[in-house]
């Protein structure tokens, strides 16, 4: 057990955990976040990825220990219902959920994405979300509410 | 905080202040509806009879509608408020959804089968027409008019004439509607709708893009203890001994469970559960073994048959066939799959008092009373599951496992506790589709029609009747000794028989007594695999006469629907009729190909089409689909963007699984475990999907969620016959398979 001193969301926060327990559950079990969601474990899903630094890592692999002093910023930073972002926003409009579950990493996946792309084509898009699966055959809209958001 | 062994810093509600987010607890929202022990609601009537037990209205003019069925991510809640709101006259969001709680909704049987729309709202339809009637009949009495001069708006009753002559329903709720539901009351039609028909955004998405919404996982109890169940990788070992010394030394341990085979650990934190599931220590016995996957469907065929069945049988079909100028004969298989859900299954549960609380995303939470019940010996009545969304089951997947498995850990430690299944848990040991094997031919005379078409389909035997609950072999019952008989895998001899006008036909089907795994149904089940090889012969069909395969099957259509669906998508994909192969396919190594499929879901609901094209790899045998366009005509619907939406999850999650999904195993194990080895579709692959949405308001309403699916197995085999000239007979089309189809495919013609 150890004490981390993290930055979270824009506040700084003091957890004790194990040296080797991941982000994930750092976030979720400790901070009671909801936004990443645990897939795999693996790093193969993208379901739980967050923000370090503003770059979009996988948070069920990257054990707190490995952090040191990143800015961690998860889903719920980018808005709420009341005022979602303009991301979010876009993801509404094309009513781009099913299940919802990898809804977070597709969303974090692309705030990432048009940091650093303002207006990436489709392909672009399809290629930086390769490795976030959706299993209900969302992908369509997806994709659809990234050019969205990017047009705006 | 969940833990003893952790804390923050920082005040969680100053937290909240600070970030002016709402991320903890168990937030309500109106339709959005509710989810967590903080607002577990006091039981009432849930005898589907009595209004009372589908709608409560405040005085405020509240409506909280009580619905059996759930939303497994298909937009379900939405729809079911809008059908409620339409019927009462209220304002869509003035409604509150509660679903899936033993507690407080009526049984509407499982959310399962293409029947939550077409059966569950029909059922809470009549409910709030009834209540409606009974609300404007207290009005004409507090008004002294007749009914017949009352109007209803937005929940407000008043008087045609003299519209400031109003009471509104909250003043006429009175101690609620104990009168009996009209079973056969009309339901108001088409022109009068005021929300049905409406694509009116789902209630669920801004939550969901927000991390506000509140899953199963995301459920916390005060107190609440984590555990994670470990079993054996070896199919059917047992425990011969376990050493959990090394788990003991886990920070965060708490203890090991153990009743039989089942075996927990038990934590305070959920890392600390993983860690210490992973440190114990098991010898399991050898396993019963599993058959060699190379040659499955001869084995298949070979099990025991329980009984076998004519679904269809026209005519003379076996003297026709003898009759017959062409015969011609297949054999489909498609593979086992598993539903490979994206969010491992996850439940918590609290026994408490003699009494057990499971939260739980499960499609059958009543079902689940009884199930539970034999688990843990309570009656079924002390038994509660309250339903709260998690990631999409596409029919039984871990979800009523994890259910099981934390209400027997809660029994056993007397304390909350949360199950989180693994990725292994969920990918390679929840329950699988069961393998199909499927014998057809057919005969054509001297013009090439069809005189004859003869099926024999090797199909897994279905142990239950529809609304019954389920006997199912939950993992936490076989481990502690209970034996429960039976696989539920759905109705799967539907749609073998044929939608097209042949004089003769006969189709049986042989039910084999035992499949391989446990076995449940995953989306579309039966209807998938058997409009895939019916589909796929039709094509095999339409090349023997040289005949263009859209206009072949168009020949066989009496149904002006089933015509219109069929040219919807040919529309759609600006099809030009010519018989297969494609004669401009290429002539490097990339070829395209376009293929056709239609069906009607059981032969007796939701009309579909797809069309897809397809470019395929000669060298690496690699299939890419480019593009589908499908058509859809389920009736009448309720909120056509949520059709739409489950009409493209329908097509792409059956790319995926007809290009790339088999469950894999070796004579010991499962080995397909994680998302490497159970690969499914990436944004890089997935078609573009058009869809051509057939609206028929006034019609019955027959749901959306699995037509769609059962066309697109065989549209893309055709479409890579179009291309190649080769014909793909059996389902996962990976790439190995495609360069065997290819090495024995016909040269093309011209």
């Amino acid at each position: 057990m150890a004490r981390f001193n993290l930055k979270v969301n824009g506040e700084a926060r003091v957890v004790d955990a194990d040296p080797d327990t991941p982000m994930l559950y750092v976030l979720r079990d400790y901070l009671e976040l909801k936004g990443p969601k645990f897939g795999c474990g693996l790093a193969q899903c993208g379901a739980c990825t967050i923000h370090v630094n503003g770059e979009a890592v996988r948070s069920c692999v990257l054990r707190i220990d490995a952090l040191r002093d990143g800015a961690v910023t998860t889903l719920e930073a980018l808005g709420t219902s009341a005022k979602p972002s303009q991301l979010q926003q876009a993801f509404i409009d094309e009513q781009a959920a099913q299940c919802g579950y990898c809804i977070n990493g597709m969303i974090m996946t692309s705030a990432a994405l048009l940091a650093k792309n303002k207006s990436p084509s489709e392909a672009e898009i399809r290629a930086a979300l390769a490795d976030n699966l959706c299993r209900c055959g969302t992908h369509q809209r997806i994709v659809a509410a990234v050019k969205r958001a990017a047009a705006a | 905080m969940t833990t003893s062994s952790s804390r923050t810093s920082f005040d969680r509600r100053d937290f909240l202040k600070a970030s002016g987010i709402l991320t903890i607890g168990f937030s309500m929202s109106s339709v959005a509806g509710s989810a967590g022990a903080a607002t577990l609601r006091a039981p009432k009537s849930v005898v589907k009879e009595t209004i009372d037990s589908w709608i409560t209205i405040s005085s405020e003019n509240r409506v909280t509608i009580f619905c059996g069925k759930v939303d497994l991510g298909t937009g379900a809640r939405t729809a079911l408020a809008q059908l409620a709101a339409e019927e009462l006259d209220v304002p869509f969001d003035r409604i509150e959804m509660v679903m899936g709680d033993t507690a407080t909704t009526p049984d509407q049987w499982l959310t399962a089968g293409n029947l939550t729309i077409f059966q569950g709202g029909s059922e809470l339809r009549r409910a709030a027409a009834s209540a409606r009637r009974a609300l404007v009949d207290r009005a004409a009495a507090r008004l002294g008019v007749p009914a017949g001069e009352l109007n209803v708006e937005d929940g407000v009753v008043h008087v045609k004439t003299d519209p400031g002559r109003s009471v509104h329903y909250g003043e006429l709720i009175g101690d609620g509607l104990k009168l009996e539901v009209d079973a056969k009351i009309t339901l108001k039609k088409a022109p009068e709708y005021k929300i049905i028909g409406k694509s009116i955004p789902r209630v669920d998405i801004p939550g969901k893009v927000t991390g506000e919404f509140t899953y199963v996982h995301d459920v916390r109890l005060p107190g609440m203890l984590h555990a994670r169940v470990i079993r054996p990788d070896d199919h059917g070992a047992r425990i011969t001994s376990i050493d959990d010394s090394a788990a003991r030394q886990v920070g965060g341990y708490l203890q090991t469970v153990r009743k039989g085979d089942f075996l927990a650990v038990v934590a305070r934190n959920e890392w600390a559960a993983i860690k210490a599931a992973r440190a114990i220590r098991v010898d399991w016995t050898a396993g019963t073994g599993l058959p060699d996957q190379a040659t499955v469907f001869d084995t298949w065929r070979k099990r025991p048959v329980a009984k076998e069945e004519v679904t269809q049988d026209v005519g003379n079909a076996r003297l026709a066939l003898d009759g017959s100028a062409k015969r011609i004969k297949a054999t489909y298989n498609f593979a086992v799959q598993t539903h490979a859900t994206i969010g491992p299954s996850c439940a918590v549960a609290d026994f408490k008092d003699g009494k057990l609380t499971i939260w739980t995303s499960s499609q059958a939470t009543h079902s689940m009373q009884q199930e539970v019940a034999v688990i843990t010996g309570l009656p079924r009545e002390a038994i509660r599951l309250v339903f709260i969304e998690g990631a999409g089951c596409y029919g039984r997947n871990g979800t009523e496992d994890a259910a099981a498995d934390a209400a027997l850990i809660s029994m056993l430690i007397r304390q909350p506790v949360r199950v989180q299944w693994s990725r292994a848990d969920e990918t390679a040991r929840a329950p699988k589709s069961p393998p199909r094997t499927i014998d057809l031919e057919a005969g054509l005379d001297a013009q090439g029609d069809v005189v004859a078409w003869t099926g024999d389909f090797y199909i897994a035997l279905n142990h239950i009747a529809a609304f019954k609950p389920l006997d199912f072999p939950l993992l936490a019952a076989t481990e502690t000794g209970i034996p429960r008989p039976g696989n539920w895998v759905g109705f799967l001899f539907q749609n073998s028989g044929q939608p097209y006008q042949f004089p003769n036909i006969r189709v049986n089907t042989r039910h084999i007594a035992e499949a391989f795994f446990r076995s449940s149904h995953l989306r579309s089940p039966g209807r998938i695999e058997n409009s895939y090889a019916n589909e796929g012969f039709m094509d095999e069909l339409a090349a023997a006469a040289n005949a263009d395969p859209a206009e072949f099957r168009l020949r066989y259509l009496k149904d002006q629907r089933a015509i219109d669906v069929l040219q919807a998508a040919m529309k759609l994909a600006n099809w030009q009729a010519r018989p297969g192969p494609n004669p401009n396919a290429g002539s490097g190594p990339v070829v395209k190909g376009r293929g056709i499929a239609y069906l009607r879901y059981n032969n007796a609901i939701t009309y579909v089409a797809a069309v897809a094209e397809v470019e395929v790899n000669k060298d690496t045998g690699e299939i890419r689909v480019t593009r589908v366009c499908a058509s859809h005509d389920c009736g009448e619907m309720v909120n056509p963007d949520g059709v739409a939406n489950q009409v493209e999850g329908g097509v792409l999650q059956t790319v995926s699984r007809t290009l790339m999904e088999s469950v894999t195993w070796d004579r010991d194990k499962v080995t397909s475990v994680d998302w490497a080895s159970y690969p499914i579709m990436r944004h890089t692959q997935a078609p573009k999907v058009e869809i051509a949405l057939i609206d028929r308001p006034g019609t019955i309403a027959w749901g959306a969620g699995e037509p769609m699916a059962c066309a697109i197995p065989a549209a893309i085999a055709n479409a890579v016959f179009d291309a190649t000239g080769a014909r793909l007979r059996s389902v996962p089309f990976i790439p190995e398979k495609v360069k065997a189809a290819l090495a024995g495919a016909q040269p093309h013609r011209g």
